[in-house]
């Protein structure tokens, strides 16, 4: 019984060191001061400093708040009408399944789908592209969060909201929406974080210009000269930045459930 | 009470079907000022798809609904002055009790002190003053339901439906909020529409109960005329304990009817019509020779273990199949001839019979005729 428990508290170990390990190594890479990959000389911000002196990382910096922030904007809004409608209908398994393919799609093919209808329909592409690309596989996102939200949801606060007198849209804006309200910031901080970091779809439609580079495209083009430890400060923060979206989003959903 | 009997809530024949299914069959029904009304019925029997149709959730597909004599058919449920307590409460989880309770009024442009004094008013009746800061997922069973009622009866309307209103509630809080719920109704003087398929309820609170059967009205009055005149087999069997004897009709006279039961002989009841608003015999008309059944209470059923001095009408033997101990009450099987479902009595446990009553032991079972119910098929 207790050997069982060592066995198993080790291979929790070797698991977490695995997940984590490279991750730590960057994070301590990014405060070392010879900027080395191979040996440890000091403690530093140096590498901070560089890279709020960058123009390109901050301007790419920029674009991706702008592109995280619209798409959010539109997924959420459209994700969750589209959960409400879903749940209201209850279409068939196969109508339903369809909504959420964006999300099990491969992201290339999901890419080369976009610019290839981008391209159809003649729109320019730019980061208005990015934004709308984004908000698609978004949707699918935000609306599987609110589903999994509307499902301990009691349909009958609706009724009994219009039967004390409240019109249907006091009724949304009163009752519905305050009721799933956990459920919509959960996906809304969910599409923020993927709209972050997505790479592939976003270099795909973003266009020739430099003036629509997201911040991981910057990084991607960055990395083509070697892993530089101002990267490693770069992604130090992403990781951060990430890490906290993730657990306001995961408290959010738990704080939720009664 | 009184005789002033005005009528609140008028049902014309309204009809619904959902499919195939018809739900509510040509169904008319008139609901009085200040009763507590049970719409009583196995489920699937269209009492609460009645119910949503009176709150407007369900539109008719034909027939009237009139409120104080004003169609309210077409009237959308947000501009009724009906209020309904739902099954499963329906608190909304985001406000504390007192937004619950202030929602509606809130709704009708009720602000500042005003709504706050008719919020602990109506948090006040059902005893939760203490507790209007909360949210409804930190209270019990039984407070989440007054909650409910209060959010209601808030809005002092016309009439206030309940839909199962102690299904989710243990039977010991159960009892005591049929208490409550009779309390609020009398108080309020709000007439109460509930809907249930428990029949101890509905007989418990009710002061008057129509038993819904198959979208349709099967019987309608008092627990008291449902319980001892019951119009039809339905009635009979779905109300309390019935013992039934199937036979044919061998005359029918003067309010006592006979019927002839195979390998038992003949057995007397009740035929009805006298004194009462039901008259005669329920169901089709009284041919002799006809299929009837008799019915009759255990309650009603005299057990002795000495065979009966001269021949009384409703003597029946048997044999002492199985005695069951309620507490204040026996319940005694008793196996009769041929074969048929034992015969049900219940005696007072403390009665001279039930000390000297033993599994095996022959009894003489009977009853007086005006105790049972002659029902034609």
């Amino acid at each position: 019984m207790r050997a069982g428990r060592r066995w198993l508290v080790g291979h929790l170990g070797l698991v977490y060191l695995f997940l984590y390990g490279p991750i730590l190594v960057l994070v301590a890479l990014s405060f070392n001061k010879s900027g080395l990959p191979t040996a440890w000389s000091g403690f530093s911000l140096e590498w901070y400093g560089r890279m709020l002196r960058n123009q390109a990382i901050i301007a790419s910096v920029g674009n991706t708040l702008i592109v995280a922030a619209a798409s959010t904007l539109i997924a959420t809004t459209l994700g969750t009408l589209l959960a409400l409608g879903l749940d209201r209908l209850r279409p068939g398994p196969l109508l339903e399944g369809f909504v959420f393919v964006p999300m099990i799609i491969p992201d290339i093919v999901l890419a080369i789908a976009l610019l290839s209808f981008f391209t159809l329909i003649g729109m320019t592409l730019g980061l208005h592209s990015i934004i709308l690309a984004h908000a698609v596989f978004n949707i699918a996102f935000v609306c599987a969060v609110v589903r999994t939200r509307l499902r301990h949801f009691d349909r009958s606060i609706i009724e009994a909201s219009i039967d004390l007198g409240a019109s249907e849209f006091t009724t949304f804006r009163r009752v519905t929406l305050p009721a799933i309200f956990p459920g919509v910031l959960a996906g809304a901080l969910l599409a923020f974080t993927l709209s972050v970091d997505e790479f592939i779809i976003a270099y795909f439609t973003s266009g020739a210009g430099r003036a629509s580079t997201t911040f991981p495209m910057q990084i991607y083009a960055m990395i083509r000269f070697g892993v530089t430890p101002e990267i490693n400060a770069v992604a130090t923060i992403v990781l951060g930045f990430s890490f906290l979206l993730i657990l306001l989003s995961q408290r959010l959903n738990r704080d939720a459930t009664p | 009470m009184t005789s002033e009997t005005k009528t609140v809530v008028e049902i014309v024949g309204a009809t619904k079907r959902f499919g195939a299914v018809t739900a509510v069959d040509d169904l008319s029904l008139a609901i009085r000022e200040n009763e507590f009304f049970a719409l009583l019925g196995p489920s699937g029997c269209g009492k609460t798809t009645l119910l949503r149709m009176i709150a407007g959730f369900e539109r008719p597909d034909a027939g009237r609904i009139l409120l104080d004599g004003r169609d309210i058919t077409d009237l959308r449920p947000n501009r009724r002055p009906i209020n309904m307590m739902f099954q499963s409460y329906a608190l909304f989880p985001h406000l504390s009790v007192h937004g619950n309770v202030a929602y509606g009024l809130e709704m009708e442009g009720v602000r500042g002190a005003e709504l706050k004094r008719r919020v602990e008013e109506a948090l006040a009746m059902v005893r939760l003053e203490d507790f209007a800061r909360r949210r409804p997922h930190l209270l019990s069973g039984g407070q989440r339901q007054r909650v409910a009622l209060a959010r209601a009866l808030v809005k002092r309307p016309r009439l206030l439906l309940l839909d199962e209103p102690l299904a989710a509630l243990d039977k010991k809080l159960r009892t005591q909020m049929q208490l409550e719920l009779k309390r609020l109704q009398h108080e309020t003087g709000i007439t109460f529409l509930v809907v249930t398929h428990d029949q101890e309820e509905a007989l418990a609170m009710a002061d008057r109960i129509a038993l819904l059967n198959a979208g349709r009205i099967a019987q309608l009055g008092t627990p008291r005329a449902l319980y001892e005149r019951p119009a039809s087999r339905f009635v009979a069997d779905f109300i309390g304990v019935m013992n039934f004897f199937e036979g044919r009709l061998t005359s029918a006279a003067a309010g006592v009817a006979e019927i002839e039961v195979e390998g038992l002989g003949r057995l007397r009841g009740d035929a009805g019509g006298s004194g009462g608003s039901d008259g005669g015999l329920p169901g089709s008309a009284p041919v002799v020779g006809a299929a009837a059944t008799l019915a009759v209470r255990p309650e009603r059923v005299r057990l002795s273990l000495e065979p009966p001095q001269e021949s009384l009408p409703n003597g029946l033997s048997g044999v002492v199949l199985d005695i069951t101990y309620l507490g204040q009450d026996l319940m005694v099987h008793v196996g009769l001839a041929g074969g048929r479902a034992p015969l049900i009595a219940r005696l007072g446990a403390g009665s001279e019979v039930a000390a000297a009553l033993a599994e095996g032991a022959v009894v003489w079972c009977r009853w007086a005729a005006e105790d049972a119910r002659i029902l034609m098929e």
